[in-house]
């Protein structure tokens, strides 16, 4: 049967990895390159990477960074951050990634996802989707709302229409990052998580919020996730995810547990 | 030389860069010449059956592939590479290349799994391969181990003979194929880690010979 994955996230600002500390091989822990290739020998079953970079010189510094972490992982990865249009999706793609993700640009111009998914095949986008809780209303009847820019804009719209809509479009994928839990480490945002992923026929990755193991057991478990992403988690050392897939393989989680 | 054909059907710097990491000289191409003077030949593939044999067809590479069957070179089929081969797929119902006798079918809506929950289509992440015989080919991957798919539609090859690998998604379905000088696979060993270069290592050592 099909393992659960788990999916160490990393963000690169000016083609430089921002998070973690030293691990005791000596990693550069500022080359994206070089964390990936840690990741994928530690048993990460894909990669993601986000473009945090400012500048508007930002797409030559990110492709580079693409096309060297091709040559050295051989799982997949994918590529978000600044995402907005058919030739961001395909230089990203022909230099190596495989798959994008498309999160505000997809908000604001939803017929991107479906051009996406035409020019380059529905498995090739993820939709990023950032989501906050509000009261239950009319305009957002599942009580949660989609937001961007950091989760400084609220949108009003509904995050399980969205996610639903995206489906139809031709998303291939759903990461979902709930807002409130991100860079909590108190767990992911469960009802949110099983909302979606048992609304949609794509996977879901939860995103936000991940602390420790049992975390990722609860989103996996009662949140139906398909698949958890990591961060500072991993970043800082404080576990390895050959000790995540242990505690989840202990817990009856089927995952990858060879590699 | 291995040559990867290039069909314009997506992302084929994947292979080339592990045959590259593997060390074995490949190039991606589509041009008749120099497929005919390789010594293997990958058949890479993502996307959809209708739209790759529509390339295949424009290129003239489906006739060329029987060509290469024919000449008994190496092949090996990836994906939607593997697909093709058949006489048909559900997919926007597709007339297929008919190498292999059988069809390709979409995994049944509303699957299960053990918990109850619904299985997600496309079957996407790692999944555990058994392979049946000794192909060498697959010679030296530990048992169970897991490749990664990506795919809404799995084949079903006519005689089972040909099956040489399986893997449980709801149903059990074939996931690898093996016939004279041609080996197919539905997963991504470009994709999948240490197994899947193990795999490739030995298809870029292989004669041809089952």
């Amino acid at each position: 049967m099909l393992s659960k994955r788990i999916i160490p996230c990393l963000d690169v600002r000016d083609g430089k990895t921002t998070k973690g500390i030293k691990f005791k091989d000596n990693i550069d822990i500022g080359d994206p390159v070089a964390m990936g290739r840690y990741y994928y020998e530690q048993g990460a079953d894909e990669i993601v990477f986000y473009d945090i970079t400012a500048s508007s010189e930002r797409r030559p510094i990110m492709l580079d960074v693409v096309r060297r972490v091709a040559e050295t992982i051989f799982i997949p990865f994918s590529v978000g951050g600044g995402i907005r249009t058919l030739e961001d999706m395909r230089d990203v793609l022909l230099a190596g990634a495989e798959k994008v993700s498309v999160n505000s640009a997809a908000v604001l111009n939803p017929d991107i996802i479906r051009q996406g998914a035409e020019a380059f095949g529905n498995q090739c986008i993820v939709l990023g989707m950032d989501v906050k809780k509000v009261a239950v209303s009319d305009k957002i009847p599942s009580g949660y709302e989609m937001v961007i820019n950091g989760g400084r804009t609220y949108m009003g719209i509904d995050a399980l229409w969205w996610a639903r809509e995206a489906e139809r479009l031709g998303a291939g994928e759903i990461c979902l990052n709930s807002i409130d839990a991100d860079g909590t480490k108190t767990g992911y945002e469960l009802e949110l998580t099983r909302l979606i992923s048992t609304s949609v026929r794509i996977p879901v990755i939860a995103s936000g919020g991940a602390g420790e193991p049992q975390h990722l057991l609860d989103v996996l478990n009662q949140g139906c996730a398909d698949a958890a992403l990591i961060a500072s988690m991993v970043h800082y050392g404080t576990y390895t995810i050959e000790e995540i897939k242990n505690f989840l393989s202990r817990n009856g989680v089927k995952v990858r547990s060879s590699w | 030389m291995i040559a990867v054909l290039d069909y314009k059907a997506g992302n084929l710097t994947s292979v080339k860069r592990a045959l590259d990491h593997l060390g074995f000289p490949c190039k991606i191409t589509n041009s008749h010449d120099e497929i005919l003077k390789a010594d293997k030949v990958v058949f890479p593939g993502v996307g959809a059956a209708g739209k790759s044999m529509e390339s295949l067809g424009e290129l003239g590479l489906d006739r060329l592939l029987w060509r290469l069957f024919e000449a008994r070179l190496p092949i090996l089929g990836i994906c939607v590479g593997l697909q093709v081969l058949f006489d048909m797929s559900q997919e926007n119902k597709t007339r297929c290349l008919g190498i292999l006798p059988g069809e390709v079918r979409r995994f049944p809506e509303k699957m299960r799994s053990g918990t109850g929950d619904f299985l997600k289509i496309p079957h996407m992440g790692w999944n555990a391969v058994s392979f049946g015989n000794d192909h060498p080919v697959f010679q030296g991957i530990p048992a169970g181990s897991e490749f990664y798919f990506v795919h809404s539609y799995y084949p079903q090859p006519a005689n089972p003979d040909i099956t040489a690998g399986m893997t449980e998604y709801g149903i059990t379905f074939t996931s690898a194929v093996a016939f004279r000088n041609l080996v197919a696979v539905q997963f991504h060993p470009e994709k999948s880690g240490k197994p899947g270069l193990r795999l490739l290592h030995n298809f870029c050592l292989w004669n041809g010979v089952s």
